[in-house]
C-alpha cells in the first residue's frame, strides 16, 4: 500500500507519480490522505491500480480515468470521472454537478445523490446512483447506461441520443425527445448486472425500474419540431 | 422625349434583390438559411489600414539582404514544452467531418512544410493529420467528440474552444449527409443523423470553473502542453482578461469573418465583431494585466494576405490563424470547377453550402468519390506555397517599416483610411493625428 499525503506533497507530485505507473508496476494499491477538497485528484491515471481517497474531493477527481479503480471515501465535487475511458470510480458520498460527463466507458458508482447534469453528454459510460439525481441529467447523452435508485429531477434525458436511462423513483419531467420505453427481458438482465456491479443489488430489484430513451424525433433537423429545440 | 415622362425604376436599398430573394426563400421553405464560411458583408477590415513605411524619420531595411525574423514561441507562460513555429501563420481548427480526410492530411502536410502548426476540430484527432502534422493543436470542444487522454497527450498543444468568430455563443450541427461510418464512429453516434455540437461545455460554467478545467488538463498532460483558449469576437477585452485569469498560455481570438462548417446565415452576419475591432481590445486587456507577449495572442477571421498578417501583428498579435484562405489554397471555390458549381445552383467564389457534403473540390465532404479529387500531396504543396507567400509579403512590409522582426511592427506604423477603422484599430486617420474616441 502506497500512502500519499496530498496536503503535504501536493497535487503535481501525486498525479505525476500515478501517471508514471503506466501499468508496469507492483505498486497497485494507493491511499491518498488529506485530500481536503483538492481538484483533479488522480486525473489522467492509466494503470490497473486501486486508489482510495480518504476524504472529499474537489472538481474533476478521476478525470479521464483509464483502467484504475478509484474509491472516494467522502463526497466528490463537480465533474467527477469526467470523460472516463475505463475502470471504476466509486463515490461513497454525494457527487456534485456533471458527474460522469462525456464518459466513454467504465463504471461510475455514486452511493449518495448526484446533482444536476449527471451523465451529461455521456458516450458509453455506465453510471449507478444509489440516491437521486438533479435536473437536466443525461442532456444529449449519446450512449451508455444510467441507473438511478431514487428520483430524477426536471428535464431528464433532454435531446437524448442512444443512452439508456433506468429510474426507480419519480421523474419530475422528461426533456425534449425523451420518452418512457418498454422494459424488455434484455433490459432486466442488463439492469441486474448494473445493480450488481454498482454495489446496489441488495437495494433494489430490476423490476422496480422504468426505462427511458430517445423518441428519435429530433435526430434529423425538422422545422416542424422547432418548438422542441 | 417620352422617356422623361415616367420615373425610372428604382430598387430599394432596404428591400434589395438579395433581401427579397431571402424573404421568398424563407416563405417557401419555412427554415432559416444554413451555410458555411464567415461573414460576407462589407466590414471594416485590414483593407482600411495602410502602413506608413520608412522615409527620413524612419530607417528601412534592405529587402533582399537584411534579415526579418518570422519565428514565434507560443505557450511560454506555463508549459514545459512551448511551441516554436518558423512563421506566425497557423492553420485554424477545422474538423474531420466538416472536412475530408485528404483535406486534413493536406493541411498537415502544408503546415509542416511551411514550419507551422495545424489544428484539429470538432470530431477528434485523425491519423492523417497527426501523422502529417509536425505540430498539431488538439481542440477541446463542448461536444468532446473523440476526446480521449491519449490524443490529448499526443498533441503538441491543446486549444479549449469557448467560442468562434462566426457564431460566438452558438453551437453547431453536422448534418446527416456528412455522417459517414468513420465520422459516426469517432463521434459515438449513429450514422446518418444530424450531430449537434453544444454551445457550452458540459462540465464547467464561467471563468472560475474554466481555471479549474485548465488545471485538470495540465495535470493530465503533466504540464507539458501549452493550453490555448479560443474565444469568438464578442467582448474581447473581458474575455481575454478572463482567459488570462483562468490560466491560458495563449489566447486565440476569432473575428466574425472567421468561417464555420455550418450555421445560420443570420447568426454569421449579425453576431460578433470584425477582427479589426477585436484586436486592440484584446491587446489592451493583455497590456493592462502586464501579460502582453507573455500570454501570446493569435488572431483569425479574414486573414488573406501578408499585409493582413503584418497589420494584425502591428496591432499587437503574436501570430494569426487562417482557415478559409487555407481551403481556397487547397482548391475551394476554384473557377476551374465552375460548371459543377453551376449544377449546385451557385458559382465559383460563392459556394458556401459546405454542410451538404457535395463540394466539387472534394474538401468539405465525406463522399468518398468527391474526396478523391483532392490530392493531399499536391494540396499540401499548394498550402505551403501560399504560407510562404504570406510570410514573404509580411516581411516585405516589415522591412519597409524598418523592422527586423515581424513582432516589432507596431500601431505607430499604421494609419487608417476611414473614421470607423481609425476608431476600431486605434490608429490615426490618414493625414491626421486624430484617433476617434481619444
Amino acid at each position: 500500500m502506497q500512502t500519499f499525503d496530498l496536503s503535504a506533497n501536493g497535487l503535481r507530485a501525486l498525479n505525476s507519480s500515478l501517471h508514471a505507473l503506466k501499468g508496469q508496476t507492483n505498486m497497485t494499491e494507493w491511499e491518498i490522505i488529506n485530500p481536503k477538497g483538492a481538484h483533479a485528484i488522480a486525473a489522467g491515471v492509466d494503470a490497473p491500480v486501486d486508489i482510495t481517497v480518504r476524504g472529499s474531493t474537489g472538481y474533476y477527481c478521476a478525470g479521464m480515468n483509464k483502467q484504475a479503480t478509484i474509491r472516494v471515501k467522502g463526497s466528490a465535487g463537480p465533474g467527477v470521472a469526467e470523460n472516463m475511458m475505463s475502470g471504476t470510480v466509486i463515490i461513497d458520498g454525494d457527487a456534485s454537478q456533471y458527474a460522469g460527463a462525456t464518459g466513454r466507458g467504465g463504471l461510475l458508482v455514486i452511493k449518495g445523490n448526484a446533482s444536476s447534469r449527471c451523465g451529461i453528454s455521456m458516450k458509453g459510460i455506465d453510471i449507478v446512483v444509489h440516491g437521486s439525481i438533479g435536473h437536466m441529467s443525461c442532456f444529449m447523452a449519446q450512449s451508455g447506461n444510467l441507473v438511478v435508485l431514487g428520483d430524477a429531477g426536471e428535464a431528464l434525458g433532454d435531446s437524448l441520443y442512444e443512452a439508456r436511462l433506468f429510474v426507480r423513483g419519480s421523474v419530475k419531467s422528461l426533456g425534449a425527445d425523451c420518452i418512457e420505453k418498454e422494459m424488455r427481458p434484455e433490459h432486466i438482465a442488463l439492469l441486474a448486472d448494473l445493480l450488481k456491479r454498482g454495489e446496489a443489488d441488495g437495494k433494489a430489484s430490476p423490476h422496480e425500474f422504468k426505462r427511458y430513451g430517445s423518441a428519435r424525433k429530433l435526430y434529423t433537423f425538422n422545422v416542424d419540431n422547432a418548438a422542441a429545440y | 422625349m417620352t422617356e422623361f415622362l415616367h420615373t425610372p425604376p428604382k430598387q430599394s436599398w432596404t428591400f434589395s434583390n438579395d433581401v427579397n430573394a431571402e424573404i421568398r426563400r424563407a416563405a417557401a421553405t419555412g427554415i432559416y438559411d444554413i451555410r458555411g464560411g464567415g461573414s460576407k458583408r462589407r466590414l471594416p477590415h485590414f483593407d482600411d489600414l495602410l502602413f506608413l513605411g520608412a522615409s527620413i524619420s524612419r530607417y528601412p531595411l534592405e529587402g533582399y539582404r537584411e534579415k526579418c525574423a518570422t519565428d514565434v514561441w507560443l505557450g511560454t507562460r506555463f508549459a514545459k514544452k512551448p511551441i516554436h513555429l518558423d512563421i506566425p501563420v497557423t492553420i485554424a481548427g477545422m474538423s474531420f467531418g466538416a472536412l475530408s480526410g485528404p483535406a486534413k492530411e493536406a493541411l498537415g502536410r502544408g503546415a509542416t512544410a511551411a514550419g507551422t502548426s495545424t489544428t484539429t476540430g470538432d470530431g477528434g484527432m485523425t491519423e492523417e493529420e497527426r501523422g502529417h502534422s509536425k505540430t498539431l493543436v488538439y481542440q477541446y470542444l463542448p461536444s468532446r467528440y473523440g476526446m480521449n487522454p491519449d490524443d490529448l497527450r499526443r498533441a503538441d498543444a491543446i486549444e479549449v474552444v469557448v467560442g468562434q468568430g462566426a457564431k460566438p455563443g452558438g453551437g453547431g450541427m453536422l448534418l446527416g449527409q456528412k455522417i459517414s461510418d468513420r465520422v459516426a464512429m469517432m463521434r459515438n453516434l449513429p450514422k446518418g443523423i444530424d450531430q449537434r455540437s453544444a454551445c457550452r461545455h458540459p462540465d464547467w460554467t464561467g471563468p472560475d470553473d474554466l481555471e479549474i478545467k485548465l488545471l485538470e488538463i495540465r495535470e493530465i498532460t503533466d504540464w507539458e502542453k501549452p493550453i490555448y483558449v479560443k474565444i469568438g469576437g464578442a467582448r474581447p477585452y473581458y474575455d481575454t482578461a478572463l482567459a488570462v485569469k483562468a490560466g491560458a498560455d495563449v489566447v486565440v481570438l476569432d473575428g466574425m469573418q472567421g468561417g464555420t462548417a455550418a450555421t445560420q446565415d443570420v447568426f454569421i452576419e449579425n453576431v460578433g465583431m470584425p477582427i479589426l475591432a477585436c484586436i486592440p481590445l484584446a491587446v489592451k486587456a493583455l497590456q493592462d494585466l502586464g501579460m502582453h507577449r507573455k500570454v501570446q495572442l493569435i488572431v483569425s477571421g479574414g486573414i488573406r494576405t501578408g499585409a493582413d498578417v503584418a497589420k494584425a501583428m502591428a496591432l499587437g498579435a503574436d501570430a494569426v490563424a487562417i482557415g478559409t484562405a487555407a481551403l481556397v489554397a487547397l482548391g475551394d471555390n476554384d473557377p476551374a470547377l465552375e460548371s459543377e458549381y453551376r449544377k449546385l445552383g451557385t458559382t465559383a467564389g460563392a459556394y458556401d453550402d459546405w454542410h451538404e457534403g457535395r463540394d466539387p473540390a472534394g474538401i468539405t465532404t465525406q463522399d468518398p468519390e468527391l474526396s478523391k479529387r483532392l490530392d493531399p500531396i499536391l494540396g499540401g504543396r499548394r498550402l505551403k506555397n501560399y504560407l510562404k507567400v504570406l510570410t514573404l509579403e509580411a516581411q516585405t512590409i516589415a522591412r519597409a517599416c524598418g523592422k527586423n522582426n515581424l513582432h516589432n511592427l507596431e500601431p505607430e506604423d499604421l494609419c487608417a483610411l476611414t473614421v470607423e477603422s481609425a476608431a476600431m484599430a486605434g490608429v490615426p486617420l490618414a493625414g491626421t493625428s486624430w484617433i476617434p474616441g481619444r
